[in-house]
């Protein structure tokens, strides 16, 4: 019975999240700054593994990234809408519903061809939002100081807040992509990325599920880039430039698609390696943050999940 | 209004010939190697930097001035000269045949680190060298004004482009490129050395790059971060035109060199993200480029 | 035309530039057949096979599947409508394990789909037991299929169009590529799996003992066109198909 309980997948996260959360109030505040970007960007590099066990990697999520995180500026300074989680699940739902408009668009491509049309896109709206002025430019604006149910907190408890925030939504969030990857329509979008063709010969289509994970991918980006502009309290047409985006396919290949964690914890490398060397290296941060990610490369050809992966199958076998 | 015409393109035509020869690297190295290379731009910024340090030195021996065209090639040169080894030999080497898409992230980390490398260099200040641009006076006609210089940019396209064209359809070893192109695997049955066409391909695309960056500082000052928009002027140049077709870059390139010459003098708001639109319009449209036929697929 | 029609071809014309690879075919095959296409290379079976089941579009002519067009259908379309077709080279997913491939393969075969259900579930387990059992695949079910034998992989490729239950069954040269020992016992394996079922089946084959053997029709195809077309004694002894098709090359030289 006990032992039923810990192999659940639902237990193991909420003993995860509990712990995290309780981490939390442990670290320095500029650590829980950290790890809340982290979420963000992973939450965007969970899309991107999404639409990699189909076969694809987007090379614009910066463009839900930034309708994301505009999203949630705008409904902040305009409509005054603070609250957090509010604020995130909007995002969450608007992007995706922009996902599902273009995605048709998309899903006809592959490859290369792929990743240069998302791109395309995303740097289209980087072109617009650097144009308008009354969103700020390319300065961007300042987003109202978040509340929850009502309540501003401190601002020494408001990063904690957030990250718990981040911690609740993501983990469960994570839980149901998990169960979407080994249903019966996951397993089918990993059959696309090795042999499209006989996807369609027995009788299923890999254009409706290169639509239905990218609909989920930019979903996911939104409300990353609704947590991060949210975190930092600023969003800037910088949120959709090349080079973010680039950042985000890096994490999720660092990740590999098959493990859910991976990412996030692909995505901290990145804030730690980020912050560290902008800290102490601050001429230099891109130049180390290339070597780690070359370095990653060749060293974790098929991402820290297939650690990950290798560990689990190999303790399942040792009991 | 004749005028206007005439300076659009005019202005389109110098654009367009500045970007066709750092797409032309760029294609050239996707067609032989199958990487679409984002560090192409920081080659191009380290062929601009380079320029900006000779120049000075090479007037600072008392040269004859009209050798400068010389020192721009011999500081574009060293720079593929030294890049070539690190970046195809030392880095890239080691993921030939895997997917594009984690070649276009490796691509993408060198990028950055070249980002840097020009900071160590050179330093946040910017450097000024724009002297070779007096070097051939300039052309009025009507009440149009033109650096000579400028125009003769467009010569230097126009050179590159059937240079390597003629290399490559009417030489030995452009044959040889060509078989690599089409089937490496195949060629190197047949006693090609595949690495040396890799390599050479290569140089020969940072070379491009290089020397689009050495003729533009001229043109420019040379600082931190002229790498950055570069990459996706180019990007969208081959998308445009077809990956790995060079008269896929010249049409590439003239479609976004006379789209934003129009729209500098026409609808200024539209510059920043005409090429993007132009690229995004032609991937829905004409996904494989204009000049890319279509791969067949077998059961 | 008779009233159990099940594929019918009417007046199909395909060319690729110059070369006619269909002309004017008219075929009509009814429930239950087994019909093997015979030819040379290049005599157009091939091509009739991907026109049938969608992968390419005739130039002209109609074709239809229980008297309902299906000429300008998509693959998808057409395997859902009931034809499912094996591959000359095995079309699996190579990374995954034999169970998995079926899984799949049930998967697609499933009208309605749960988001949030583990695929893994033991109805769908014990559907691809038997699957497996059928196809005398128990053994491998759990390695990858990158690393199975040439026949087996042939097996596997077989048993996933199958697993959609279709109407017909296309076999692109369901023996190509395995050891001349190793033929018989595969087809025998093949129509013991397919057996029982009322399933129609038509078959690419260059084994004339396989041909005779297996199908009880014979189509017989050259520069194209259909030459012959009957029981397999009938086609086998028409002048035309020992001239284009059966007829031995004399040796006339010997390394």
């Amino acid at each position: 019975m006990s032992e039923k309980l810990y192999n659940n997948l639902l237990f193991q996260s909420i003993f995860l999240m509990s712990f995290l959360i309780l981490v939390g109030l442990l670290i320095p505040n500029w650590l829980v700054f950290v790890i809340t970007k982290a979420i963000a960007y992973g939450l965007v590099g969970l899309g991107i593994i999404t639409l990699m066990r189909g076969g694809l990697v987007s090379f614009g999520q910066g463009f839900v990234f930034g309708i994301g995180g505009y999203t949630a500026g705008l409904l902040g300074t305009q409509a005054g809408l603070t609250d957090a989680m509010l604020l995130l699940f909007v995002s969450f739902l608007f992007t995706g519903l922009v996902g599902l408009i273009i995605a048709p668009l998309l899903a006809r491509y592959r490859d290369i061809f792929f990743a240069m049309l998302s791109l395309a896109f995303s740097m289209v709206l980087y072109g617009i939002l650097i144009k308008i002025d009354a969103i700020g430019g390319s300065d961007g604006f300042v987003l109202p100081e978040s509340t929850y149910f009502g309540i501003k907190p401190s601002s020494e408890y408001a990063d904690y807040v957030l990250y718990v925030v981040a911690i609740i939504m993501t983990g469960f969030i994570s839980i149901l992509l998990r169960y979407y990857y080994d249903s019966t329509p996951g397993l089918i979008a990993l059959a696309v990325r090795e042999n499209e063709l006989r996807v369609e010969y027995l009788g299923s289509s890999a254009f409706n599920v290169a639509v239905l994970n990218f609909t989920i991918a930019a979903g996911l980006g939104g409300m990353g880039g609704a947590l991060n502009g949210i975190a930092l309290g600023h969003i800037d047409p910088e949120f959709t430039y090349w080079t973010t985006s680039g950042e985000f396919v890096f994490i999720s290949i660092l990740a590999g698609y098959l493990s859910v964690p991976a990412v996030f914890l692909a995505a901290l490398l990145l804030e730690l390696v980020r912050s560290f060397s902008g800290r102490y290296f601050p001429d230099t941060w891109q130049l180390i943050l290339g070597l780690f990610l070359i370095l990653s490369i060749i060293f974790i050809p098929s991402g820290i999940g297939s650690f990950f992966k290798q560990f689990f199958d190999r303790l399942k076998k040792s009991k | 209004m004749v005028d206007e015409i005439l300076t659009i393109v005019l202005d389109g035509a110098i654009y367009a010939s500045w970007l066709f020869i750092v797409a032309l690297g760029l294609t050239f190295v996707f067609g032989v190697l199958k990487i679409l290379n984002i560090a192409h731009g920081g080659i191009y910024a380290l062929g601009a930097y380079s320029t900006a340090t000779l120049v000075p030195i090479f007037y600072s021996l008392g040269m004859p001035e009209q050798l400068v065209i010389l020192a721009m090639l011999v500081s574009a040169l060293a720079v593929a000269i030294v890049i070539t080894p690190i970046m195809e030999r030392g880095i890239l080497r080691r993921f030939y045949g895997q997917d594009e898409v984690l070649i276009v992230l490796v691509t993408y980390a060198i990028y950055l680190v070249l980002e840097d490398v020009q900071k160590l260099i050179w330093g946040m200040n910017s450097l000024y060298v724009s002297e070779p641009r007096e070097l051939l006076g300039a052309l009025e006609f009507g009440s149009l004004y033109y650096v000579g210089y400028d125009l003769a940019l467009i010569g230097l396209a126009i050179f590159c482009g059937l240079f390597l064209w003629f290399v490559l359809n009417k030489t030995q070893s452009g044959k040889i490129v060509l078989a690599v192109i089409h089937n490496p695997e195949i060629s190197g049955c047949m006693g090609v050395n595949i690495n040396k066409v890799y390599l050479a391909a290569f140089f020969i695309g940072a070379f491009l790059a290089a020397l689009a960056g050495s003729f533009t500082a001229p043109l420019i000052s040379v600082q931190v971060g002229i790498s950055v928009a570069v990459v996706i002027e180019s990007f969208a140049v081959v998308i445009i035109g077809g990956l790995g077709s060079i008269p896929g870059a010249v049409i590439g390139a003239l479609i976004i060199g006379m789209a934003r010459a129009a729209c500098v003098h026409k609808l200024p708001e539209a510059e920043i993200f005409i090429m993007y639109f132009c690229m995004a319009g032609m991937l829905i449209f004409k996904p494989k480029g204009l000049f890319q036929g279509a791969q067949a697929r077998k059961i | 035309m008779s009233k159990q029609s099940l594929l019918r071809a009417e007046n199909v014309n395909k060319s690729f530039g110059a070369v006619v690879a269909a002309n004017n075919i008219n075929i009509n095959i009814d429930k239950g057949e087994k019909v093997s296409l015979i030819g040379s290379n290049g005599a157009g079976k091939t091509t009739f096979m991907n026109m049938v089941t969608g992968y390419l579009k005739p130039d002209t002519g109609h074709i239809y599947l229980k008297n309902e067009e299906i000429t300008q259908l998509d693959p998808r379309i057409i395997t859902q409508k009931g034809i499912s077709r094996s591959f000359q080279i095995p079309q699996i997913f190579e990374p995954m394990t034999a169970w998995e491939n079926l899984l799949i393969a049930l998967g697609t075969s499933q009208k309605k789909h749960s988001y949030f259900k583990n695929a893994r579930s033991k109805e769908n387990g014990d559907f691809i037991d038997e699957i497996l059992n059928r196809f005398a695949l128990n053994e491998f079910a759990h390695r990858q299929v990158s690393e199975l034998p040439g026949g087996v992989r042939k097996l596997l490729d077989i048993a996933m169009a199958l697993v959609r239950k279709p109407d017909i069954l296309l076999l692109d040269e369901p023996t190509s590529g395995v050891g001349a020992e190793e033929k018989y016992p595969l087809m025998d394996t093949i129509a013991k799996a397919l057996s029982g079922q009322g399933l129609t089946v038509i078959f690419v084959e260059h084994d004339m003992d396989i041909v005779q053997n297996y199908s009880d029709r014979i189509i017989a195809f050259y520069q194209g066109a259909v030459i012959a077309d009957g029981n397999g004694s009938t086609v086998l002894n028409d002048s035309n198909v020992k001239k284009y098709v059966t007829g031995k090359t004399e040796v006339k030289a010997k390394l």
